[in-house]
């Protein structure tokens, strides 16, 4: 059996396994609690399980792992950054927001302010941001498939994301939170099992000394000690200045934009209360910080045992370096079949990564159509809670199919930066507005819709006039020049234009609110009138 | 589903009591300076990863370098702060809010209970 048959059998079993506890899951689901959070009744430990199914996009799996093994230490920048900024969300976020939200990142703003206003920039934000990450996923799903199945023809790459998406639509429609959270809870057991397999033959296979894994990689490399020293990837000596800010912007979007992403935000309100809360948090600092040192081993175990020259060969972005690494540390411990098996049961689990992520995000967009915009900004408020999660699945439908329609546009183009796009946007216009409301007493409605605004227009607006948009070979338009803005990522302007805008849009404005502050304030902390879970 | 409602005075109260301004400056005198401290260990690695390429670049043993270090360290400090925050949760922040949220909810004035 070919290693192809045998992934995609490997898949196909996910998949029906998914769909099985997806239909089983919507048997309970009726109220809008649970199609919206799940009825509130999963575990700390499960919501962690999900939160890291969530989180470990295929960007983190296949990117970094790719990152590393083509330029060495600059990958684990990354998963450093991504890891870190967990800290935000539970010293800052986590607990607040459950006790004072209900189903969307709005519900918060929205408890001491004008709703309105607020819950449209908060809904155009939330669905600008997930889909901006949702193509991300789409392209790479793409992509995906041609190198691990052979599949080569635009065609065949265009039928891999109609495929995704229906299966992320069903999951959602059918499922809501409660199939989500089951798809991703699925999902980060296989790729934790996975990738910790893969770790121990490497590091077997090298006598378990990190030493003689890191020497083998900067030798096979080509580029000695430099391998193992930041610099090869991001703000190169050949880039300067500019290439170094870079880089510090890049660390400050992955930092402050988890806290602030939609679909993280929403994952706090599906368990029973915030100690839960809390709990789930810990538990997915553990599994993805534990995952991105899995990811070290992936990167360096790739360049050594597969080498960049072929890695670069299937994917000059070196997306396949985990599934090549799987074949090659198969084929020299168990040989030629186990390879094979080795190779199959990564791409599997790389899929199933795609499929949980893509779901998370479909959900928490049309999640926030249907509560903030449809209920209570066309509706003002009047929409049965019936309506209202009929309005969801429609939404997510649409949002699914808005998802496939770009993604085949955009699969022949250059779209990795979308990933720092979307956590730039979350860090710039989500988190100033969330703090704000959580912290600060003379916060208002204007503050927070300029904070928003600002946040999101500006984060954009730079990307849309830097390299990684057109101006240079591996820009997303490589034949057009309308690049002026030099750096690639717009976190370090456009965050603290965001947090700008939302304090000088507080104090030019007159509102201010004392009793509702001291209500949230008492509320957040305390868990006084927080939604409780439904019952069994 | 059970949602209490309370009048807004109720919380005017219970946020200018001794108890619960005791429990803000717990969460926050706790909260604050260690996302402060957190953020700038961080910053000084990026910042280092790019200004300090021949400090990181330092072996200290057999291929492990400083910037490898230095980007563990980060790991080991965030799980540290992760715990060390439950700790502190656990031991001063949920028994004073406990206390404080029976209080309140089983305060028989200005409540009443909506059935949504």
């Amino acid at each position: 059996m070919s290693e192809t048959t045998l992934s995609t059998i490997l898949f196909l079993l996910f998949v029906v396994g998914t769909l099985a506890i997806t239909f089983w899951a919507s048997r309970n689901t009726k109220t809008a609690a649970d199609y919206y959070a799940g009825g509130r009744q999963f575990s700390g430990v499960q919501n962690g399980l999900a939160i890291g199914g969530d989180y470990m996009s295929a960007a983190s799996f296949l990117g970094i792992a790719g990152i590393i093994a083509l330029s060495g230490y600059d990958g684990f920048l990354y998963s450093i950054g991504f890891l870190v900024a967990w800290l935000v969300a539970l010293l800052l976020v986590a607990e607040l927001m459950r006790n004072s939200g209900k189903f969307t990142m709005a519900d918060v703003l929205a408890f001491r302010m004008s709703p309105r206003p607020v819950r449209t920039a908060a809904g155009v934000s939330t669905i600008t941001v997930s889909i901006v990450y949702l193509l991300a996923q789409m392209v790479g799903a793409g992509a995906l498939v041609t190198l691990l199945l052979g599949v080569t023809s635009s065609n065949g790459k265009a039928l891999t994301i109609v495929g995704v998406g229906i299966l992320m639509i069903v999951y959602v429609v059918v499922g809501g939170m409660k199939g989500t959270t089951w798809v991703q809870i699925v999902k980060a057991v296989l790729l934790m099992g996975g990738a910790t397999l893969v770790t121990l033959l490497v590091l077997g296979h090298y006598g378990f000394s990190l030493s003689g894994l890191l020497g083998d990689a900067a030798t096979q490399s080509g580029k000695g000690a430099a391998f193992l020293e930041p610099g090869l990837k991001y703000g190169t000596e050949a880039q300067g200045l500019a290439g170094k800010i870079d880089l510090i912007s890049l660390g400050l979007a992955l930092v402050l934009g988890t806290a602030g992403l939609p679909h993280i935000l929403i994952r706090f309100y599906t368990v029973p209360t915030a100690r839960d809360a809390r709990k789930s948090v810990l538990w997915g600092i553990g599994i993805i910080g534990t995952f991105y040192l899995l990811t070290l081993v992936l990167g360096f175990g790739a360049a050594a045992l597969v080498g960049s020259k072929t890695i670069s060969e299937q994917n000059a972005a070196g997306n396949t370096a985990a599934p090549q690494l799987a074949k090659a540390v198969g084929n020299l411990i168990f040989g030629e079949v186990g390879g094979t098996i080795l190779l199959a049961v990564i791409a599997a689990v790389a899929f199933a990564t795609i499929l949980a992520v893509v779901a998370g995000l479909t959900l928490a967009s049309s999640s926030s159509f249907a509560h903030d915009l449809y209920a209570h900004v066309f509706r003002r408020g009047k929409a049965t809670e019936r309506e209202e999660v009929m309005v969801a699945r429609i939404s997510a439908f649409v949002i699914g199919a808005v998802a496939i329609g770009l993604g085949i546009l955009a699969q022949g183009l250059n779209v990795a930066f979308l990933v720092a796009l979307a956590f730039a946007v979350a860090a710039s216009g989500n988190l100033p507005a969330i703090l704000y409301s959580l912290f600060w007493k003379r916060f208002n409605t204007a503050g927070a819709v300029s904070a928003i605004y600002v946040g999101l227009v500006s984060a954009i607006f730079l990307v849309v006039f830097s390299p990684v948009v057109s101006g240079s070979a591996s820009a997303m338009f490589p034949d057009a020049d309308f690049a002026w803005f030099p750096l690639s990522n717009p976190g370090i302007i456009s965050i603290p234009l965001g947090f700008l805008a939302g304090w000088l849009g507080t104090i030019l404005s007159k509102e201010s609110n004392d009793a509702k502050f001291a209500e949230i304030e008492v509320r957040s902390l305390t868990g006084v009138g927080a939604e409780k879970a439904t019952p069994h | 589903m059970t949602t209490q409602h309370h009048d807004s005075s109720v919380y005017e109260e219970i946020g200018g009591s001794e108890r619960f301004q005791e429990l803000k400056r717990r969460y926050r005198s706790w909260a604050f300076p260690m996302t402060v401290a957190f953020l700038a260990w961080y910053l000084l690695y990026v910042v280092l990863s790019g200004f300090a390429r021949d400090f990181m670049g330092t072996k200290l043993f057999g291929n492990i370098n400083v910037a490898l270090i230095f980007g563990l360290l980060q790991f080991v400090s965030t799980f540290l702060i992760a715990w060390a925050y439950n700790r502190h949760s656990l031991a001063k922040l949920d028994p004073l809010a406990d206390e404080l949220r029976h209080e309140i909810e089983g305060a028989p004035s200005g409540e009443k209970e909506v059935k949504a």
